[in-house]
């Protein structure tokens, strides 16, 4: 025998509760943005000077003043293209750049880099700052689980050809991870599409740099 | 199929009513702790347990905010419950836990951001922890506010202590370090905390990957279980943990 529901009272009980989680999570939302990001800010900083190339060979000095960073008109019908761009100058001079990209092909989705280029077209560093892959299987892309993501270090488009930009299962010179093919290719994709839009555009070509 | 007589139901639903508050207190943290610790007798929640449970560090931070959202929740909902309509129950429960692991989450993403990144998608997938409904369903709503956060501290407590063993044991046998990137969890002071026991390339990966957290959990088990075996025991102070098919009630909540 169903006992009838107290339809008005339950409704309020339950819009009064959503309504208090609500204020909880908008008001944890505002009070957290700032402290996130500057946070985020403080990662991203971290990250770039990792992939930008350093001054002399060890110690990155952050170009002062305030780094440039440029945002490419968005075409969809590029590629890779970066969605902004930060340049390194080292004693006035630029030394290079790092280019956000997006991997938009990993197992789950987007996955986001920062490449770093030195004026001679060498990559100086690449890193992962955002991804959803597999805990365990494709999460070895972050420099921190392991070294796999240095590998492109020194690399660039005149000592690597085009049909070698590919994980080795697909007959290029990157190794793949234990039962992770996509996550690596879609990586090695990434960093061989920015790298072709930068020399597409003359992007360094244009910072004055001589190749 | 095992001989060990099932004396409570798998998620206990009896609210010990009789007793000084003292007393009771007393039972509900050796239940939580032991005689229905949630990953050893319960088996509840391992998806987390065995996806994060790599390094002892994330296992830690993973307890933690398990615990802290199980408190919040079962200490909210038993304070709750009497307004709350049996048609309403479910979505509400479900609200407080969602509400406190997105503020938890938000908290991590500001202050800890490194480890807010290792953790990942198991963070807000607390939210799906069946540990932590199924303590506010079998026992918070219709227990007293202290009752409930006693249970909610002892429960969470057994779940994190798994945890972390779980994670030390696997990070030292996959790493060879115990307390590796320390840092990420109590700042760039305890960097120095990290213990490196042999050299990581000796070390066995299957231990990392997560068919490793299975045989490991599983030899767990089976260790604690042979162990309360030897253990001279009267009828119910040394009930061993009830393992494989006894908790089977449970599966259809994983």
């Amino acid at each position: 025998m169903p006992v009838p529901v107290p339809i008005p009272r339950t409704a309020l009980t339950l819009g009064a509760l959503v309504g208090v989680a609500l204020l909880l999570v908008l008001g944890v939302d505002r009070g957290t943005r700032s402290l996130v990001e500057s946070t985020r800010a403080r990662v991203l900083e971290r990250t770039l000077v990792e992939v930008l190339p350093a001054a002399n060979g060890d110690e990155p000095v952050r170009g002062a003043p305030a780094p440039e960073r440029i945002v490419p008109a968005p075409d969809a019908t590029e590629p890779y293209a970066p969605r902004w761009i930060e340049w390194r100058r080292i004693d006035g001079r630029p030394a290079g750049m790092a280019m956000s990209v997006i991997a938009p092909d990993g197992y789950n989705g987007d996955i986001a880099l920062l490449v770093g280029v030195r004026v001679d077209g060498t990559i100086s560093g690449v890193r992962v700052t955002d991804h959803r892959e597999t805990p365990g299987l494709g999460d070895d892309i972050e420099r921190r689980r392991s070294d796999w993501i240095t590998r492109f270090d020194g690399l660039s488009l005149d000592t690597v050809p085009p049909s070698d930009w590919a994980v080795r299962r697909h007959g290029g010179r990157f190794d793949a991870f234990t039962g992770a093919t996509i996550t690596p290719q879609a990586v090695v994709d990434a960093v061989h599409g920015a790298l072709s839009w930068a020399e597409r555009h003359g992007t360094l070509r244009g910072a004055g740099a001589s190749r | 199929m095992s001989a060990t007589p099932i004396d409570t139901p798998p998620l206990a639903t009896h609210v010990p009513a009789s007793g000084s508050s003292r007393t009771r207190w007393r039972r509900l943290a050796v239940d939580g702790l032991w005689h229905r610790n949630a990953a050893l007798v319960q088996l509840l929640g391992l998806c987390p347990l065995l996806a994060v449970s790599h390094s002892l560090v994330n296992a830690a931070a993973l307890g933690l905010a398990t615990l802290t959202v199980l408190l919040v929740s079962n200490t909210l909902i038993a304070a709750l419950s009497r307004h709350l309509h049996d048609a309403i129950r479910l979505p509400a429960q479900v609200l407080v836990i969602a509400t406190a692991v997105t503020l938890i989450e938000r908290a991590m993403l500001a202050g800890l951001p490194d480890l807010h990144a290792s953790l990942g998608v198991f963070l807000p997938l607390i939210v799906t922890n069946c540990l932590i409904l199924g303590r506010a369903e079998a026992f918070a709503r219709r227990a007293p506010v202290s009752d409930a956060a006693v249970d909610a501290l002892a429960t969470g407590t057994g779940f994190a202590a798994v945890l972390c063993a779980l994670g030390a044991l696997r990070e030292l046998i996959g790493r060879g370090t115990v307390f590796g990137d320390a840092a990420w969890l109590l700042g760039d002071a305890a960097a120095g905390l990290e213990v490196r026991l042999f050299d990581a390339d000796h070390a066995l990966l299957l231990a990392l990957l997560p068919p490793g957290a299975f045989i490991l959990l599983g030899l767990l088990l089976a260790a604690l279980r042979a162990l309360s075996a030897l253990s001279v025991r009267p009828a119910r102070s040394a009930r061993p943990p009830r393992t494989g098919t006894d908790a089977h009630d449970d599966a259809v909540h994983r």
